[in-house]
């Protein structure tokens, strides 16, 4: 008995342990978290692996030379195609975020401020134009913009031009117009959030002391505010640099982004790697691009104060 | 000062208010109003009220082929992005471990990546790996677009979910899955079915990935994007995309209308019962 007791008692307390293991806060917080997890591994940092590496290697009609090179890099940073669709890319994306940013703060805080018991339906008025498709919405804005467009015979009706303009349409202010409009709401539910976390009782405090409500909102209000801005800016300013749909439906030749030529070297042009090389620059100047918005707010906000 | 004062105050803020959702409305009126407009091409001043855009919709057999592949695509993205969704958010908002916040920032990932480049990657280890495009393919790209708004909805169902109550279930000695069930599931099915819908939606609407990872089925955007080449299509495409868009409309107004309900659930009765 004593024996039999003896001899499994080290095999109880290891089984003890390691049930005291498997329920620990953090294993079962892992396990359970993992096989979602392990599928953003698969199909998201895997490929982006994938990517990188082709951008590294060459094409040789069908077969991939794997030898370690730079050249897709050079093509892409120096051929003035290249380099003028990233700049394009560039300028059109930090534009739409400004402009989205400027044009969502007010009713953001409009929302926030006065919003009373009909905060949550302007919010839910604000979502739901987004849930339509992206492809049917930038459409319609073809539909408005067009030679025969809603704008261009309004416009005409109204006795205000004598003959359609073709300047509305197919050029970069196009996709500036219709990628404001597109990411309008994602700038605005961030700000929104961080205008709710603003201590009412600062704003208060600041005009209690003399503080105008100009005064009192640039002092206290804005840079309470700037978490919410920066994630806005960035909202926008990340995924609007790799637009494709817009640029290729209303930007016409003046209005191709860099996403569209991606597309083209995995497409008809069958060169991986090169295409790889300008993802990963789109990639890089990306996370540059969103590193320099976060510094520039929270300067910003320094000197607010 | 006076017009700053007075734009703080609400006055002209409430009038820019308007004007903005007007702006944000604008280009979706449209859709309707063209796609009952008698003439082909969609200019004002209208010419007639007519709905032989939509009668001819059911008679487009690559039109129904889409919208059946929509239905397949949308339905399993849905319930596997929801499960997915599950466990990750009962992870994040019940557990604390070292690198939750890592890995749910990669989880979280796609909402900031631009899609063509995660569309791109995804087809490029496809090819590499010798798999065909299909429907398939397109499925778990949409999962993975979809997991992080599954999630945004779901924590905020799990949040604030009172824990005694499945410390009371475990007292009263049911077991972990048993009291998930019997306890955790009833209180957040509202989240779960918000999910659901607010996954269908987006892979019912979502163009870019389904571009790059279908073979030859296309789904109601591929469809869509294919008509856009013919001016005579617009009409057609019009009443189409009026019809999604009330069909998003209903889901996001019942997906919302659920979340809510599971925000207040937990958090309410959580503390009522506390």
């Amino acid at each position: 008995m004593t024996a039999a007791a003896e001899g499994s008692s080290p095999l109880r307390m290891t089984r003890a342990r390691r049930n005291a293991l498997l329920q620990s806060e953090p294993v079962q917080g892992l396990a359970l978290i993992s096989p979602t997890f392990i599928y953003a591994l698969i199909l998201l940092v895997l490929p982006i692996l994938v990517v990188i590496a082709h951008s590294f290697w060459t094409q040789h009609y069908l077969t991939i030379d794997r030898t370690f090179t730079l050249e897709n890099y050079r093509v892409a940073l120096t051929e003035p195609i290249y380099r003028d669709l990233l700049w394009r890319s560039l300028y059109i994306s930090l534009t739409v975020s400004l402009l989205t940013v400027l044009l969502a703060y007010p009713i953001a805080y409009f929302i926030s401020f006065h919003g009373g018991r009909h905060k949550s339906l302007w919010l839910f008025l604000i979502t739901i134009p987004f849930w339509t498709s992206y492809l049917l919405r930038v459409m319609s804005w073809k539909v408005i913009l067009g030679y025969n467009g809603v704008l261009n015979s309004g416009l005409m009706g109204l006795g205000i031009i004598d003959e359609p303009s073709t300047a509305l349409l197919y050029n970069s202010s196009a996709v500036i117009i219709t990628l404001t409009h597109a990411w309008a709401a994602f700038a605005i539910l961030p700000i929104f959030v961080s205008l709710e976390k603003v201590d009412r009782t600062l704003v208060e405090a600041a005009t209690d002391l003399g503080d105008g409500p100009l005064r009192s909102f640039l002092r206290v209000t804005l840079p309470l505010s700037a978490p919410g801005v920066i994630s806005a800016a960035l909202i926008v300013m990340i995924p609007t640099v790799g637009d494709y749909v817009t640029p290729k439906l209303v930007g016409g030749k003046d209005g191709v982004m860099i996403a569209n030529a991606i597309q083209a070297q995995f497409g008809k042009a069958s060169n991986w790697p090169l295409g790889a090389a300008l993802s990963v620059t789109t990639m890089l100047i990306v996370t540059l691009m969103a590193g320099a918005t976060v510094l520039i707010i929270r300067a910003v906000q320094r000197l607010a104060r | 000062m006076i017009a700053v004062r007075r734009f703080l105050s609400g006055g002209w803020l409430a009038t820019y208010a308007f004007l903005y959702v007007a702006f944000l409305y604008l280009p979706v009126i449209f859709l309707p109003i063209f796609s009952v407009n008698t003439a082909a091409t969609p200019k004002f001043p209208l010419t007639g009220f007519t709905l032989h855009w939509y009668e001819d919709l059911p008679r487009t057999p690559a039109l129904l082929d889409a919208a059946w592949n929509s239905l397949i695509v949308g339905v399993s993205a849905a319930v596997l992005s929801t499960l997915l969704g599950i466990l990750a958010a009962r992870s994040i908002t019940r557990y604390r471990y070292p690198g939750r916040s890592t890995i749910h920032g990669l989880i979280m990932a796609p909402l900031v990546l631009p899609e063509v480049i995660v569309a791109i990657s995804m087809l490029l280890v496809m090819l590499q790996l010798g798999l065909s495009l299909s429907l398939f393919t397109v499925v778990l790209g949409h999962v993975l677009v979809c997991i992080p708004y599954s999630m945004t909805v779901l924590t905020s169902g799990f949040e604030g979910f009172d824990r005694s109550l499945e410390e009371a279930s475990a007292d009263l000695g049911e077991s972990a899955f048993g009291t998930f069930r019997r306890v955790t599931l009833p209180m957040v099915a509202p989240a779960i079915i918000s999910s659901l819908l607010v996954c269908f939606t987006i892979s019912l609407d979502e163009f870019i990935i389904a571009f790059f990872l279908t073979g030859t089925e296309a789904t109601l955007p591929i469809y869509i994007w294919g008509q856009l080449r013919f001016a005579a299509k617009l009409p057609g495409v019009l009443a189409l995309g009026t019809l999604l868009l009330v069909a998003s409309f209903l889901l996001m107004t019942v997906a919302e209308i659920l979340r809510r309900r599971a925000a207040r659930r937990t958090q309410n009765e959580g503390g009522l019962y506390a």
